[in-house]
């Protein structure tokens, strides 16, 4: 194999590069004004629950500093629970604490700290160290997902969340994160968690790769990745697509979580989503894209109204990963 | 597909398509602009595209100060002629709200003029000329002889200056070694009586008392005026040489050296006795003079000079500019060039860097500092700044507070460094001022958050990403092309621009998507 491939082979692949991507879709179709729900998490909950759409129990937010100090009594009657930075980026600053040991927090890799270190955390995600051009950020703290027993061996010590790219409304691809030892439970490809990719049509496993490599099991649980079909696939592609009318943006990832007893969650929407998808579904998004287009043009009606159910319909037929065989 | 949507998407495409074409024409014209214009100064001012052959031009830029009193007021300047091989290729007044002239004496001396009927504060007249020693050739144009006008004396100055001249002249043979017998005693310490005597009574003013004591010898000598030229000297003032006429040719002489001959840094501004300045209505007059050396293509000076008054018109390069500002600008426009390579690295390589434009910085300070030099500073300012920061990250600090702390650090570790480094006599770590210190406090902020939440690999690739982006913007700054280009040809910048816009526009494949994709070609 060489060590580099031609850039004729990528674009006939249809391969989305990053400056395609900056250019061609997140510049061309996605208002700058419209960032800003999809880069607060806190402005992402408030609407998703104001549209029904389900998302993760908000605990309390931490807009001050001197509000770190009396972090605890927030934290009082809570196991399980999640500090993020309500407009962080690329998952940064994420610290999730799955259970209590006396005064002592567990983290999800097993390892305690104490409540200095969860201040010290907050009072960092406050003065802007995990966000977006540095800004000054508030912290939300959310309980911790009881996510879906039947992807439980899917990831190691951490949530599994799945990413599906939506254009104009079109799920396009799909991809479910899973935290590995190494990527220290966090479902952050650049840090070692496997992505696996998930056929539009049917939400089972495509293909699975860990730092860019293809592997067939779980490093950690040694499952099989062949066996994956994510329940709930339809709920979840009417979730992804509804959140594209949402943001009010057209090129959008939105990251879901799959809880045991409400099903799929909106975790968070992102305006800037990575490319590494294509890697999990070795397969290009360029060719999918030109046909989401199509498929929301078809889709939407003479008075610009769109139909999501026909969009979603068309796309589990069209980027079916066996159809697509077939042909 | 209804019609609508054919039409909306039409609209659509013709939208890009028309943006495309708008940045095309832009970068276009400003591309065609850039090189049209060097190509125009290379061909028709003899501008030269590579360096060749360098001379060494001068800015001297003199500045008259001086308070106004009431009523009208004349500044009259002499202004020196293209003597001794130097030649004059440009001059340049500033009167704002001044009568100028220019008064040419039938003696080929011109005097420029400023007038003002009245004024009400301390003002400063500038001129500005370029200078550069066209020949090797330090002669002088003949000059008349002078019979020496014996000065007046009191009596008991006479005495002593007849002593001196009498006891100088048996040791002397002609009129050169009486001049240099003469200014060596006056150097010397322990000097006689008479001397002693002698300067007292002239108020210290031992050029004075040369050139009476050489008239009272009866030699011909006068004063010759002029600049010692030092680059980057600011305030610097006139100095004066002697003249002394030996017989047949004149000779020049130096009392502060008592040496013979004409300096190679020496301006003449004033050959011959009488005032520089010559100021009516004002009091408190000074004149100093700015100094800045610059190194100019030998075929670009002689463009200069044939085509004074075309060049002028033409010319927005930095000559223009006063001379404090060239040496700046003489950096800023290698700024864009480095942009470049940024731009290039990031969109067309996909190299990492931690800050955008943090890499632009470093190389400069890799300008001052050399690279090696520089490398090795950085990396031991940025590795011993880790290792305290990772102390600080168990004090719980507030970030603002954290990074102020790194950047008292930083300047401590930069002292400290400087300090050392001189002690031992290694003067070029001195260099290490020219670190920006903000950036170097950020960049380690930044790599030691990365090191916590993405491990130390993440560092490593961003960390060795920027170092290559700065290093290869460090080789395109300091290479003398490029010097040589954005320094002659600054409309470049403009071409640099163009070609920037439209890399704006690259929707290509990053060459590291070659490598990060590559498995995905290789399944099929």
């Amino acid at each position: 194999m060489s060590l580099l491939v031609s850039p004729l082979k990528l674009r006939e692949l249809g391969i989305l590069g990053m400056n395609n991507r900056n250019i061609g879709f997140i510049g061309r179709y996605n208002q700058r004004k419209n960032y800003g729900l999809a880069d607060n998490k806190l402005k992402t909950k408030s609407a998703a629950i104001a549209r029904g759409i389900p998302v993760p129990e908000l605990i309390g937010t931490v807009d001050y500093q001197f509000q770190v100090r009396t972090i605890s009594n927030l934290l009082q009657d809570r196991d399980a629970f999640v500090i993020k930075p309500s407009q962080g980026s690329g998952g940064k600053g994420i610290l999730v604490i799955v259970g209590r040991e006396g005064d002592k927090f567990i983290k999800s890799s097993g390892a305690l700290i104490d409540d200095r270190e969860v201040r010290r955390h907050s009072s960092n995600i406050l003065a802007g160290l995990h966000s977006l051009g540095g800004r000054n950020d508030s912290a939300m703290i959310e309980a911790l997902i009881d996510f879906d027993p039947i992807l439980k061996d899917y990831s190691y010590e951490g949530v599994p969340d799945i990413r599906v790219i939506v254009f104009r409304g079109v799920p396009v691809m799909a991809m479910m994160r899973c935290a590995t030892h190494v990527s220290d439970g966090k479902a952050n490809l650049h840090q070692g968690a496997v992505g696996v990719g998930i056929d539009i049509a049917t939400g089972q496993s495509i293909c699975a790769v860990q730092h860019n490599r293809i592997v067939s099991q779980h490093p950690d649980t040694h499952i099989n990745f062949d066996t994956l079909a994510i329940p709930h696939w339809q709920q979840l592609l009417e979730l992804a697509s509804g959140c594209a009318g949402m943001a009010g943006l057209d090129y959008l990832g939105v990251d879901i979580v799959l809880d045991r007893l409400r099903g799929p969650m909106l975790l968070e929407l992102n305006a800037r989503p990575g490319l590494a998808i294509q890697v999990a579904n070795q397969a290009g998004l360029q060719h999918r894209l030109l046909l989401a287009a199509k498929i929301a043009d078809d889709s939407t009606m003479a008075d610009g109204s769109a139909d999501a159910g026909q969009k979603i319909a068309l796309a589990r037929r069209y980027f079916s990963v066996q159809s697509a065989q077939a042909t | 597909m209804s019609a609508v949507t054919t039409l909306w998407w039409c609209a659509r495409i013709l939208a890009v398509i028309n943006s495309r074409i708008q940045i095309g024409l832009i970068s276009g014209i400003l591309i065609a602009l850039g090189v049209g214009l060097t190509l125009y100064k290379a061909v028709s001012l003899n501008l030269p595209l590579l360096p060749g052959e360098y001379r060494e031009v001068w800015t001297v830029e003199s500045k008259t100060s001086f308070t106004p009193s009431n009523g009208p007021v004349n500044v009259q300047l002499r202004l020196p002629a293209s003597l001794a091989g130097w030649t004059i290729l440009d001059e340049h007044f500033v009167s704002s709200g001044f009568g100028f002239s220019i008064l040419q004496k039938p003696d080929t001396t011109s005097t420029a003029r400023w007038t003002r009927q009245s004024l009400d504060r301390p003002t400063t007249l500038y001129y500005k000329m370029q200078i550069y020693r066209a020949s090797l050739d330090r002669q002088l144009p003949p000059l008349e002889f002078e019979v020496p006008v014996k000065p007046l004396l009191e009596a008991d100055q006479q005495a002593a200056m007849d002593r001196l001249v009498e006891r100088i002249r048996q040791q002397s043979s002609d009129s050169e070694s009486f001049t240099l017998l003469l200014l060596q005693e006056l150097l010397r310490d322990s000097q006689d009586q008479d001397i002693l005597f002698l300067l007292n009574s002239y108020d210290d003013n031992s050029l004075a008392l040369i050139l009476h004591s050489l008239a009272s010898a009866n030699i011909s000598a006068h004063e010759l005026r002029g600049i010692e030229l030092e680059d980057g000297r600011r305030r610097q003032t006139l100095s004066s040489l002697i003249e002394v006429y030996s017989g047949e040719r004149w000779i020049i002489a130096n009392p502060k050296t008592a040496s013979v001959g004409l300096p190679d840094n020496f301006f003449i501004w004033q050959r011959g006795n009488g005032a520089i300045l010559n100021l009516s209505g004002g009091r408190n007059s000074s004149l100093e003079f700015a100094l800045v050396s610059n190194s100019l293509p030998a075929k670009a000076v002689l463009g200069m000079e044939q085509r004074a008054e075309e060049f002028a018109l033409l010319d927005f390069s930095i000559y223009t500019l006063p001379v404090e500002q060239q040496g700046i600008f003489k950096g800023l426009l290698l700024i864009p060039v480095a942009a470049l390579v940024v731009v290039v690295m990031r969109l067309l390589v996909g190299v990492k860097t931690s800050g955008t434009f943090m890499p632009i910085l470093i190389a400069l300070a890799f300008i001052q500092t050399t690279l090696l030099l520089g490398l090795i500073i950085f990396l031991a300012l940025i590795g011993s700044g880790l290792w305290i920061r990772s102390y600080l990250s168990r004090l719980n600090l507030l970030l603002v507070a954290r990074v102020a702390t790194v950047i008292i650090v930083v300047i401590l570790l930069m002292a400290a460094l400087a300090v050392t480094s001189y002690k031992l006599g290694l003067d070029q770590i001195l260099t290490v001022t020219f670190f920006p210190t903000v950036i170097v406090a950020w960049t380690i902020e930044r790599m030691s958050i990365l090191w916590e939440e993405e491990g130390g690999h993440e560092v490593l690739i961003q960390g060795s990403g920027s170092l290559l982006v700065a290093v290869l913007a460090y080789l395109a700054m300091s290479n003398t092309l490029v010097e040589h280009l954005t320094f002659n040809f600054p409309e470049l910048s403009l071409s640099l621009l163009g070609v920037i816009l439209l890399l704006g526009k690259y929707t290509g494949y990053r060459l590291s998507e070659l490598y990060r994709f590559r498995d995905l070609a290789s399944k099929q």
